[in-house]
């Protein structure tokens, strides 16, 4: 298996307050990781590690085996240029969807790949409406995001990502902002990405989308990974009491017989 | 009282208020323009993460809208050129005062303007690998210079009346003009009322345009 993130002694403070204490990760090509843990576990941070939407404190980030930024002295320095060339390499679907009002559908789509990587708009069109089929909104390129359901907005942020041909999707809390009957569309579409071979690493309260897709579920507990394993042993047989009062919590889920 | 109202004599000198209007549209032209591109970089200075950029501009920003523009412009007049050495002609004192004082004001519209678009727009453009100035010009920008517009007029239109401040120091514009035509015929009333009428003629279709621009902008969103 091919390394696609890798994640070393990851530390992350806001002030005096350290969020992530010492994470060490490894997603392999292919591997839908999933996050579990409660508010304030740090599991939105590390995503945002990841591709650099926060600074790490400490500790080292590779992509493909290639390490970011350099080392200086003891710590590590990162140059915006190469920052923002590692972003157009991964891909961020965010809770509040955030497309730009001021474009079509399809203007979103396009926008990166137009403005960042310097596609010919016909090239970018064509990619755009690519992936606008793959979440299944074809149909939908010419209206603006005003006119779309909250789970429609967030398929084609999917697709917005997607455009970018990233090595890697983060999805973080994607459904937290939606309607209960409109979660089902997210996540099948998520999960059709995860079986077309897409790298994921997902921060979700879906338990059931953990269970059905992860290929590894990791909970985190107050900044560091409590424990970590198969969804179908972590899920239903987990070790810690943390873990298990966490699960409880969430008293909606179901799990299968 | 009694008054008996007689615009002939300004009628038959409109060729001096002419001068005066001419020298009104070309402060306001240059002092608009200055203050407001002026202000569009005083803006950003405020909203810099580079506390070396916010720090000044901040300063600039509360010196020239805790101090009246006609006591800046009476200072650049008197005061700046003891203390430099450097002449200042009444035309330069007034487009000092009033293009900096507008820059301070345009400054604080075009800031609250960008701090009104949702961070997660910032976020949505850094997360496809856009710089800072591509998710500015391409993201925050378009979004916010609908919202920045209106207030953006209206200080257009103050600035256009500030004009009249740079009589003060004797700058050839409409009151400087009126105040010529008062003090020679001795019909003050008409000659300011003449002022007022002009400035009304030209502000009042001006306005009524904002408000049209305002209904545009609200409908598109």
């Amino acid at each position: 298996m091919t390394e696609i993130v890798r994640i070393e002694n990851l530390h992350k403070s806001f002030g005096p307050l350290e969020v992530l204490k010492g994470i060490d990760l490894t997603v392999d090509s292919g591997e839908t990781v999933v996050l579990l843990g409660s508010s304030g576990s740090g599991k939105s941070t590390l995503l945002r590690c990841v591709n650099f939407m926060e600074t790490p404190s400490e500790g080292q980030v590779s992509l493909h085996g290639e390490l970011v930024g350099s080392e200086n002295n003891g710590g590590m320095q990162y140059r915006e240029r190469e920052l923002c060339k590692l972003r157009t390499r991964i891909g961020m679907v965010f809770q509040h969807f955030n497309l730009f009002p001021h474009m079509t559908v399809l203007g979103n789509v396009m926008e990166g790949q137009v403005t960042v990587l310097g596609r010919s708009k016909p090239e970018a069109e064509d990619k755009a409406r690519q992936q606008l089929e793959r979440v299944g909104l074809a149909d939908k390129a010419e209206e603006y995001p005003a006119r779309l359901s909250g789970g429609q907005k967030q398929r084609v942020a999917i697709a917005r990502a997607l455009a970018m041909d990233p090595d890697v999707m983060l999805f973080d809390e994607v459904t937290s902002a939606l309607d209960p009957e409109l979660v089902g569309e997210v996540l099948k579409t998520m999960r059709q990405l995860a079986e077309e071979g897409m790298t994921m690493l997902v921060v979700t309260h879906e338990l059931g989308f953990a269970y059905h897709v992860a290929n590894r579920v990791l909970f985190l507990h107050e900044g560091t990974i409590l424990e970590q394993g198969e969804p179908q042993k972590v899920l239903k047989d987990p070790e810690t009491t943390r873990m298990r009062e966490f699960l409880e919590g969430h008293s909606l889920f179901k799990l299968p017989d | 009282m009694q008054h008996t109202w007689d615009f002939a004599t300004i009628f038959q000198n409109w060729e001096v208020l002419w001068v005066g209007l001419k020298g009104t549209v070309v402060m306001f032209l240059v002092t608009v323009v200055l203050g407001l591109s002026g202000g569009l970089v005083v803006g950003m200075g405020r909203y810099a993460q580079n506390s070396a950029l916010r720090w000044p501009a901040t300063a600039f920003v509360e010196i020239f809208r805790n101090t009246p523009v006609l006591v800046q412009i009476i200072w650049f007049y008197y005061a700046f050129p003891i203390l430099t050495g450097i002449e200042v002609n009444p035309f330069l004192a007034a487009v000092l005062g009033i293009s900096l004082n507008t820059m301070a004001f345009s400054a604080e519209i075009y800031r609250a303007g960008i701090q009104s678009i949702e961070p997660g727009q910032w976020e949505a453009g850094k997360a496809i690998g856009m710089t800072y100035g591509q998710t500015l010009r391409r993201i925050i920008m378009p979004v916010a210079i609908k919202r920045i517009l209106p207030a953006l007029t209206n200080r257009g239109i103050e600035v256009f009346k500030m004009s009249t401040l740079a009589s003060v120091v004797a700058y050839v514009e409409t009151l400087n003009q009126a105040k010529l035509i008062a003090d020679l015929n001795f019909n003050p009333i008409e000659s300011y009322t003449a002022v007022a009428l002009i400035f009304f003629v030209v502000l009042y279709p001006v306005v009524q345009a904002t408000y049209a621009l305002e209904r545009t902008l609200r409908k598109s969103d």
